[in-house]
């Protein structure tokens, strides 16, 4: 596995790739809290909220349908908002039987749940944008000029450094196990659940031990190397004109979009 | 990759703002003292180690094994992070958990990480490693049952405030989401419970000197206990109250005057407005700014005693300043 296997980044030369990071998670925030700001049923600001995403998504280069391509991931959560259709008092729209259940939505429901799931849409393609158009490091980097203690940064740097590497470790484990638990074809595989456990556990506990006795040899590395305890990178972020404006212009559409919900 | 995401990462859109700032505010204040903790306590040595023990976890959450019909048991990782690194240490090796799979995978939202990251990083520490300091000293058997048990609960515990999140924000009906919750993760509690379990007793058999207790018994641990247990008894003693009975549960929220800020799921307004001006979108906006202004001035406030305490050493601690 690569050392970027789990970026998400699209590597590209658009005004949006090369904006500065800061302006980019700021705004991706600024958009989310705008969304959540929003009161149900503010159809025309979560429209024009869209339009933005669409009009970046253009801008970026990745194509005007990249995030909505995307933008399914968080909807299985949708099922956690279910209940509001029926719970909130309002008109009846619909109403259907499940078993002995009688179910009735109401009008005041559908508002809200639709409302609800719309928003954490809008939400997720931004926050997809986000880590197209701006490679990882780069993302915590940003993180930590925007205040976030050193210390954290400095675990999600690691975090994301040794991810493939552990990964490689696991699915090398994963492939151990599987050659060596070989089944029949149309019968079930051995051992009880309890045994299976078992042997997920050891799994587990064998790869702490290898990460633990890692980082070990990590820090000697690190050490002989000149480590005193924070990371330092050779790409200082530096505001230009450009970024300014651009941030400027965003948030000023984000008020705008916060007007345009509320008349 | 096919890698675990638990059925606890709260995608943005589903917490009400105030709910959200609230646990941004809880999870905030937690981490600014588990950061000048450890800062206190480790050296520099330490930052390799939590980092590369969060890639563990995360790459951990990986393996699974089959159940029945399909479905597989997966690790979190709360419970045996804290059980191994300690709670300060298991707090921030979680928080980077969480906030990598937030921000890269999209797997939970940002402006509710504050949520993700109190549920399934800081619940479970605490549970996790104050059960289990509760049985220092005893024999491996009993501690590894005590374990399993945490392992358990710091699955409930993460689904329960889950669940309470979702009610608070008006997104779900108490009694259907606490009922669903709790009963998937009382299943995925057993197979978090069963693999922690099989790890530790991997651990204890193969490096012994890793878990050793006399590093930490110099230390109080009293307060770890008290808290885990309390967490712990919470979920146990107002999980089927609220599944159950959810009126109770109400009647407490109204007392504490919780429900004016909260939205019962039956109540057709949304939630965070403030009692004296009307429930219009000023208000709403004016609630919102204020709970913002509420957590930065804490978080700055705790910041700043915490680095009067730590100016005595050679680095201050770098204090949170987060953007909800």
């Amino acid at each position: 596995m690569h050392s970027d296997a789990f970026d998400r980044y699209h590597h590209g030369h658009s005004p949006i790739h090369v904006l500065d990071p800061r302006i980019k998670v700021i705004v991706t925030i600024a958009f989310i809290l705008s969304n959540a700001l929003l009161p149900d049923g503010a159809w025309i600001a979560f429209g024009l909220a869209w339009l933005l995403i669409l009009v970046a998504n253009y801008v970026s280069g990745l194509g005007i349908s990249f995030t909505f391509k995307r933008s399914f991931i968080a909807l299985p959560f949708a099922l956690a908002a279910v209940t509001v259709l029926f719970t909130i008092p309002g008109e009846p729209v619909a109403s259907f039987n499940i078993l002995w259940w009688h179910l009735v939505i109401t009008d005041n429901g559908l508002l809200r749940f639709v409302s609800i799931v719309t928003r954490s849409w809008l939400s997720v393609q931004v926050a997809i944008l986000l880590v197209a158009v701006t490679e990882f490091p780069k993302i915590i980097h940003a993180l930590t000029h925007l205040r976030v203690p050193a210390v954290l940064t400095t675990i999600i740097s690691f975090l994301y450094r040794y991810l493939f590497v552990l990964t490689d470790e696991v699915m090398r484990m994963m492939r151990a196990r599987q050659a060596r638990s070989a089944a029949a074809v149309g019968l079930k595989p051995g051992g009880s659940v309890i045994w299976r456990a078992r042997i997920a556990g050891n799994m587990a506990g064998q790869l702490f031990l290898r990460s633990y006795e890692r980082s070990d040899r990590i820090y000697n590395a690190m050490l002989s190397r000149g480590y005193n305890g924070t990371l330092m990178t050779i790409h200082p972020h530096q505001f230009r004109r450009n970024d300014v404006l651009v941030g400027v212009f965003s948030i000023l559409v984000l008020i705008f979009i916060q007007i345009a919900g509320r008349i | 990759m096919h890698y675990a995401p638990p059925q606890l990462h709260i995608p943005d859109g589903f917490l009400n703002l105030f709910v959200s700032l609230i646990c941004w505010a809880i999870t905030a204040l937690v981490l600014a003292v588990a950061i000048s903790r450890t800062n206190k306590s480790l050296g520099e040595r330490q930052i390799p180690l939590m980092g590369v023990m969060a890639a563990f976890i995360f790459s951990a959450q990986m393996i699974n094994f089959p159940v029945a019909g399909g479905t597989s048991g997966h690790l979190l990782g709360g419970a045996l992070a804290a059980i191994m690194l300690g709670p300060w240490a298991a707090m921030l090796v979680m928080t980077a958990v969480v906030a990598v799979q937030g921000l890269l995978f999209q797997d939970g939202g940002l402006l509710v990480m504050g949520a993700n990251i109190l549920n399934m990083g800081l619940l479970t520490a605490v549970i996790g490693y104050g059960l289990y300091r509760g049985v220092f000293g005893s024999s491996r058997p009993v501690k590894l049952v005590v374990a399993g048990i945490a392992a358990w609960l710091s699955v409930m515990a993460g689904a329960f405030a889950t669940s309470m999140e979702l009610w608070l924000s008006g997104t779900s009906n108490l009694q259907t989401v606490m009922f669903a919750m709790l009963g998937v993760h009382a299943v995925i509690g057993v197979g978090e419970a069963l693999i922690t379990v099989a790890a530790l007793a991997f651990i204890f058999r193969t490096r012994p000197d890793l878990v050793d207790e006399k590093s930490a018994a110099g230390q109080s641990g009293r307060g770890w206990v008290v808290a885990g247990v309390l967490i712990a008894l919470t979920v146990i003693l107002l999980s089927p109250l609220a599944s159950v009975n959810p009126d109770g549960l109400n009647r407490v929220a109204m007392d504490l005057g919780f429900i004016h800020v909260a939205q019962s799921g039956t109540g057709p307004f949304a939630g965070y407005t403030i009692p004296f001006l009307a429930n219009s979108s000023v208000a709403k906006i004016a609630a919102g700014v204020l709970g913002l202004l509420v957590v930065l001035g804490l978080v700055w406030i705790t910041g700043r005693s915490l680095q009067k305490k730590s100016e005595s050493q050679d680095r201050p601690s770098p204090m949170a300043n987060r953007q909800p």
